[in-house]
Formats: structure tokens, sequence, C-alpha cells
């Protein structure tokens, strides 16, 4: 499957895959609205690393064996089609955050914002044809493709 | 091929999901003693309270079954394995064939030896039904005891403390939840839950349980008493062997001895879960090791190899994550050295007041971590435990408040970040 692929050479740290993130998974998908209306604002689903000159964006590995399956106490966490990218129904998290205990790659959110704990994470944005950050990234610093 | 599993939960569950997908036309059976569909365990005491309710508890409904063709029968015990013939024999008489069979019973809780444990109002806390019934009896209770302060004690007490119920936990050991945390998490909780109006007592147990036909009160190992309506039992679940393995020659210790492909000392005859013994992959010794995503995993390792797949088992460790009325603790591995020597110990208390976070280190590698309140990214942590990463002159930098994959070598992050994982 495609997979987003981070390459930190290149990265700045500018955060724009994080700004693409929030505004696709925000309701209105509108840039103003989603940073200025929107309450609580959308969580990004990735989120840039930066140390010195080191940075890069990191999310859900969407992992061949994935850990947060396996610690997920109540099936919210599921694969699409037994090979497809590992996705959260929101209605069936109760916020124990097992998978954020399992997660090798820290890219499962935390998410207490409207007094129900749930999780968030990278779907690989399934109403687009390229993840939104990937299209963002203007140093192609991030890649979807199958490897 | 007929697979037949006993047991619907965490480890069954994990074995079906890595049969089917391997072996689309094998008969896969389930048989199992509680008559539910497969519900999440860890979540029954705050079913106490309505926190969380019939369909938050659901693991995998009714449809989960139909689309992977599970004959499952619920409500139905297993008596006894006849490895011999190849059969199971469950309760109303019926033989179940097998070709391969995955003894998933978990556990069963440990009942210590008190006095007057036969009255109304004492129960155990693991499982559903225990919950229904600490449920129905709610209206006419006011106090509760509870035995223990592991990880079910402290759970089953939130569950009741969120339904109104004045709790006090009673622990023998100095410390509540030492099975998970150290003594400066231990004493963290500790003051957070006696905050919160909960009673904890510690290095005391009870002996006897009072009342005339109802439980009235305990008797503590002190003398004292304590008045209650409610008493619950909750120090601990040791594996479930007695019902079904006695007799059949299936190799026992504390739990069913695996080995790493999760087979016990009988041909065709798996085990996983709470029920099993396998490998611990820090002490490097066989353990039960009772916890959910332990049991997936064994469950998924054995039902890979009962498909005909040659699949290892890496070796578990404890991993926990607990939440008690709000404060979260993330516990893996070690929570203290095992030996005094050749262990390197980090610490860090704050900046939050509850903030705490331990890092014990072999050598270069991580063996333990004990995150309280600020658990953010925690798993950065679990996978270095599991791969046992060489972490080198950066221990320091996982103490972070803001744990991130920039403290790991670049050589880690070339491997894992460039290519599937
Ligand atoms: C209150 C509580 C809170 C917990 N919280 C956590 C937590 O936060 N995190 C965590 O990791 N773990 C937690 N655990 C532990 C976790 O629930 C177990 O590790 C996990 O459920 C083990 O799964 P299992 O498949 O081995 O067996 P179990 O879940 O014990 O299920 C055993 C299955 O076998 C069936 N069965 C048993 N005997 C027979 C028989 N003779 N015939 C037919 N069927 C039989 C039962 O009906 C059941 O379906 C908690 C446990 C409890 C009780």
């Amino acid at each position: 499957m495609k997979r987003v692929y981070p390459r930190e050479e290149v990265c700045m740290g500018c955060k724009l895959c994080e700004v693409a993130c929030i505004v696709e998974h925000s309701l209105s998908k509108d840039i103003i609205k989603a940073y200025k209306e929107e309450r609580p604002r959308t969580l990004s689903r990735a989120r840039v690393e930066e140390e010195g000159p080191v940075s890069f964006s990191i999310m859900c590995r969407h992992c061949i064996d994935p850990e947060c399956l396996e610690a997920c106490i109540t099936g919210a966490l599921y694969r699409v089609n037994g090979d497809g990218p590992v996705l959260v129904d929101p209605r069936r998290c109760v916020g124990c955050w097992m998978c954020v205990m399992a997660c090798p790659y820290g890219s499962i959110e935390l998410d207490s914002r409207n007094g129900r704990r749930v999780i968030s994470k990278c779907d690989l944005c399934p109403d687009r044809r390229m993840p939104a950050c990937v299209d963002a990234c203007p140093n192609r610093a991030l890649f979807y493709e199958e490897r | 091929m007929r697979y037949l599993i006993i047991g619907n939960s965490a480890a069954a569950i994990g074995a079906v999901e890595s049969i089917r997908p391997r072996d689309r036309e094998g008969e896969i059976t389930i048989l199992s003693k509680e008559p539910y569909y497969a519900y999440s365990r860890p979540l029954i005491t705050e079913y106490i309270a309505d926190v969380f309710r019939d369909e938050d508890l659901t693991y995998r409904g009714p449809d989960f079954y139909r689309e992977n063709r599970i004959q499952v029968h619920l409500g139905i015990k297993a008596r006894a394995v006849n490895p011999k013939n190849r059969v199971v024999l469950t309760e109303d008489g019926t033989e179940h064939p097998y070709d391969r069979l995955l003894i998933a019973t978990g556990g069963t809780p440990i009942v210590p030896p008190i006095k007057g444990l036969d009255k109304e109002g004492v129960f155990t806390c693991t499982t559903w039904d225990d919950s229904k019934a600490i449920k129905a009896l709610l209206p006419r209770v006011k106090r509760a005891v509870v035995v223990g302060g592991g990880l079910i004690g402290v759970k089953a007490a939130e569950g009741l403390y969120e339904a109104g119920v004045h709790v006090t936990i009673v622990e023998l050991l100095p410390h509540i939840m030492g099975r998970i945390l150290d003594a400066e998490g231990a004493y963290i909780f500790e003051a957070y839950l006696k905050g919160k109006g909960l009673g904890i007592i510690t290095g005391e147990t009870v002996v006897e349980a009072l009342g005339n036909g109802r439980v009235e009160g305990v008797r503590l190992a002190s003398g004292d008493t304590l008045p209650c309506d409610f008493l619950i039992i909750a120090v601990g679940v040791r594996p479930n062997v007695e019902e079904v393995v006695e007799g059949s020659g299936i190799r026992v210790n504390q739990g069913i001895l695996v080995d790493r492909h999760m087979r016990t000392s009988v041909p065709d005859v798996y085990a996983a879960g709470d029920v099993a013994e396998g490998d611990e992959m820090l002490v490097r010794e066989k353990r039960v090791i009772a916890l959910w995503p332990v049991a997936y995993r064994q469950g998924k390792i054995a039902g890979l190899n009962m498909a005909g797949e040659d699949r290892e088992y890496e070796g578990g460790f404890p991993q926990n994550t607990v939440s008690v009325l709000g404060l979260t603790t993330i516990t893996i591995g070690f929570t203290e050295p095992p030996e005094p020597n050749g262990y390197k110990v980090l610490m860090r208390r704050g900046p939050g007041e509850n903030d705490y976070k331990k890092l014990i280190f072999k050598g270069d590698v991580l063996e333990g971590a004990i995150l309280v309140n600020s658990i953010d990214r925690a798993g950065i942590l679990t996978g270095l435990i599991r791969a046992r990463t060489e972490i080198g002159s950066n221990k320091e930098r996982l103490l972070d408040t803001r744990l991130g994959l920039t403290a790991l070598p670049r050589a880690w992050r070339k491997e894992k970040l460039t290519q599937p994982v």
C-alpha cells in the first residue's frame, strides 16, 4: 500500500503539513474557519519534530503488523480490507490510551478537547487522492508512494 | 481443518484474526462459558457507574462472527480436553472434535482465605456478570471495602466511587499498584486518590467478613473493623487451568507452559493469554503476563502457527496503561532494576504536580519506563524496549518532557521511516 514517507534531509520545519492536516480534518475544510472559528480546533495528525537543524514530519506508519491494533481493547482501531490503512472509529474509542502505549512512533494523538477522551491519528486523507500534508509540503520532504 | 478455541476474549480473537485470512475454508469453533460476544474486560468496572455502557464494552460484535464464519457456542463451559481422541467435552455432554486446539480460558480471580466470605454482598470483579451483579445491588449500598489495591482493585474502587459509593481499598503491601508502579509513582496515585475522597489503607489486610447473612463490615488483621455493605475481593487473577486442563496431560506450571510457537506439551494443542505461561522477554523466563495486549499477541502467534505458518513469539513484557479517576500512568517493562548492578536509572518529577518519569537502562538498552500523568508518545519507549535499541549517549534526552524521535539515533530513523515497517 501507499504510505507517507518523510525525508528529513530536506525538511525545514515549516509545519505547513500540520496546517494542511488541520484544515483537511476540520469541519469546514476552510483554512480561516478551521483556525478562527471552529472550536476546539482540529488536531494535526502529522507532527513536525525539530531539534537544531534536524526536522521531519511524522505520522502513523500504517504498520504491516500494527501494535496499536493488538493493544486496542474496544475494537475502535481497525485495518481496512486486511491490508489497507489503519483507522480509528471515534465512536468506539473510549480514550483508554492503550494504543498510545503501543505505538513505537508516537503517532497517536490524545484528544480530550471535547470532554470526551478519544484518539486521533492519520487516516491518509480518504477524501483526497494525495494526503493533504504531502500536497502542502513546499520542499518535497513528504512522499506518498508504494515502497 | 477444524480449529477449536476454548475462550472468547483477547487471545481467542487474536487467533481468529490470524487464522481466517490464511485459511478461508477451515472450520473455526469457539466455546465460551460467558454468554457474551467478545467484550472488553478492562472496561467492566466502569460499567458499574454507567461511564461505559453495553455498546462500549462490545469488542467484537455478531457481525465479526458471521463475517469470519465462526461457530460460536456462548454460555457453554468446556470441561475436559481429551488429546487422545482429539475432542473437547463441554458440560452439556457434547464432544467437539478438533485438528488444532487453542486453550484461551484466561484467568480466575484469586480468593484469599478470609473468614465469612459466603455472605451476600461479597463479590469478585473480573467478569461482565460480576459488574452486572454489583450494579444491581447499588441502590442498597453506601460503603464498600475493596481487598487488594492492584490493577483490578483500583479499577473496581474507581467504578464504585463513580457510582457514588464510599470506597476503602485495603492493600497488604506498603503501596497500592505495587506491581505496576514503583513507590514514588504509587505515592503520587495514593495522594491523588485520597484527595478525591477514596479511602486507602496499606500494610493491612482483611481477615473476616462480618455480618449476619449480608456483609456489614470487615475485620482487619490489626483487629480494627470497618463497616461496609459491599466487599470486593480483588487480589488478582491466576491462570484458569483446572476447568479444562486437569487430567489432560498438558504440562502446567503456574499457567499452561508454552513454547515460542505457543504450543503446549501436547501435539496440536496451543495456549495463549492469561492462562498461558510463555516467554518473558526481559527476565528471560517463562511467566504468566496477564495483560490484554500480551493475550492478543499470543493468540495471534498461536493462530498463525495453527494455520500452518512458522512464527515465533518474541516474548512479552509488562505494559500497563491505567487511568484512575482522571490520573493516568503508563508503565512498561521493569519498574525497578531487577538487580543492583549493571542498571542505570534516570528520574524526573514535574513540571506538573503529578508528573513523574523514570527510565531504567541496562547498559545502552532501555528495559523499563514509568510515566505518570504526562504520557504523550509513551509508545516510543515501548518500541525501544521491544527492539532492544542501542540508545547510546542520548539516554537523558528520553527523559525530556517532549519525548520525540529526534532523541533516537539517526540510523534508527533511516531504517524505520524510509520503508514499510
Ligand atoms: C477489572 C479488570 C481490569 C483490567 N484492566 C486491564 C488493563 O487496563 N490493561 C490490560 O492490559 N489488561 C487489563 N486486564 C486484564 C485483561 O483483561 C486480560 O489480560 C485479558 O482479558 C486476557 O484475555 P484472555 O483472552 O487471555 O482471557 P480472558 O479475558 O480472561 O477470557 C477468558 C475467556 O475464556 C472463557 N472461558 C474460560 N473458561 C472456560 C471454559 N471452561 N469453557 C469455555 N469457555 C471458558 C471465558 O468465557 C472468556 O471468554 C484487566 C482485567 C480485569 C478483570
